[in-house]
């Protein structure tokens, strides 16, 4: 491939590779705090997916970047301007609906970029994407039982659900982006034109909204800059604990 | 006991505080797991959910996460009924060695019997 090829690859890496880890660590602040042990178990594993998923993605960008990048540089020493995360995953969980709502509003999403990549003309991102795809789809499943269940249940799990899914609708949009950079890697198909899919979410959201009784938003406001590393307020609190560790004592390991 | 959770603008720690045995009055599963096909379901915990699909998800994430399951029963645990008094009921059998069929030879091929 060319330089700008894997300039772009490394890019497309890190960005789906920092969703993940965001998410992954947004899930496991929760640990412990759920419903029923039972729950904290499902939230939990989840939260292992993302960054098992965050990992492969890290040590391939690392092996193509070539020089001292590494899994933990990328994922413990990079600043809040150079994470690339879509903003919904470093949103905060306000209460079980609001995590419910951004598992399931980016579940349905992500299951639809790992059945993309999992088609993709470079091997090893297309075996990553094939081992996330099914648990993604584990994912959605769970997400969307809740959503449905609480949506569904007593009038104030349904005002809750109604209110995490408005709350977080207006980081939805920003999903289905395609920066610029991706354009060289589309033509030779390593990656897909993920805009392409968006009426695959719509249709999968709204059956899901409509079996749980609640409403779609109209929420004309979409936020937008996380993939340039333009965040919302509460990425620079997540990361300082996250990286605590390896900013206090750099390199350590056990 | 108290939990843990957010509070929303307005609301008391006492509004939202419980007894344990009312946060989510959850029924309890039996779980049951098989390997793989062909092999019998073994018992293999107990999970909480409100129904018996949640029942099955929680209970591939508290017991099939090392892999290595095929497929997964969950049986209301109110709905086994368990054996009593062991003097009486398994005691009698183990003294009688001639009811177990040692003098067969079983052939390896016959694998899980």
């Amino acid at each position: 491939m060319t330089d700008g090829a894997n300039a772009a690859l490394v890019e497309v890496l890190l960005r789906h590779a920092d969703d993940n880890t965001i998410l992954g660590q947004r899930l496991g602040e929760y640990i412990s705090s759920a419903p029923e042990l039972e729950e904290d178990l499902a939230i939990a594993n989840g939260a292992l997916d993302h960054i098992g998923v965050a990992m492969h993605l890290y040590e391939y960008a690392a092996e193509i970047a070539g020089g001292d990048a590494s899994v933990d540089g990328y994922s413990m020493r990079r600043n809040e301007r150079e994470f690339t995360n879509a903003l919904i995953v470093e949103q905060p969980n306000t209460d079980f609906a609001h995590i419910v709502a951004r598992s399931f509003l980016f579940g349905v999403y992500q299951k639809l970029l790992w059945e993309q990549l999992s088609r993709s003309s470079d091997e090893r991102l297309a075996g990553i994407a094939a081992r996330a795809l099914k648990e993604a789809t584990y994912h959605v499943t769970h997400a969307r039982r809740w959503v449905v269940r609480l949506g569904d249940g007593t009038p104030e799990s349904h005002a809750r659900m109604q209110t995490a899914i408005d709350e977080m609708w207006r980081f939805t949009s920003e999903l289905f982006e395609q920066p610029d950079i991706d354009s060289v890697l589309i033509e030779s198909g390593v990656v897909f034109d993920i805009t392409r899919e968006r009426a695959k979410w719509d249709a999968a959201v709204d059956d899901a909204l409509e079996e749980a009784t609640l409403v779609r938003p109209e929420d004309p406001y979409q936020a937008t800059g996380g993939r340039l590393g333009r965040h919302t307020e509460h990425l620079g609190h997540l990361l300082a604990e996250m990286q605590w560790l390896q900013r206090t004592y750099p390199g350590a390991s056990w | 006991m108290s939990y843990d959770v957010p509070l929303a603008e307005g609301e008391s720690v006492e509004e939202i505080s419980v007894d344990s045995d009312q946060t989510t009055g959850w029924q309890l599963w039996e779980v049951f797991m098989r390997p793989k096909r062909g092999l019998a379901y073994t018992h293999c915990g107990s999970v909480h959910a409100a129904d018996a699909e949640s029942a099955v998800l929680n209970a591939r994430d508290a017991y099939t996460r090392l892999g290595g399951t095929a497929s997964l029963w969950v049986v209301p645990s109110s709905a086994i009924h368990a054996s009593d008094d062991p003097t009486s009921m398994f005691e009698p059998a183990d003294d009688k060695p001639y009811r177990h069929p040692t003098f067969y030879e079983i052939p390896d091929e016959v694998g899980q019997l």
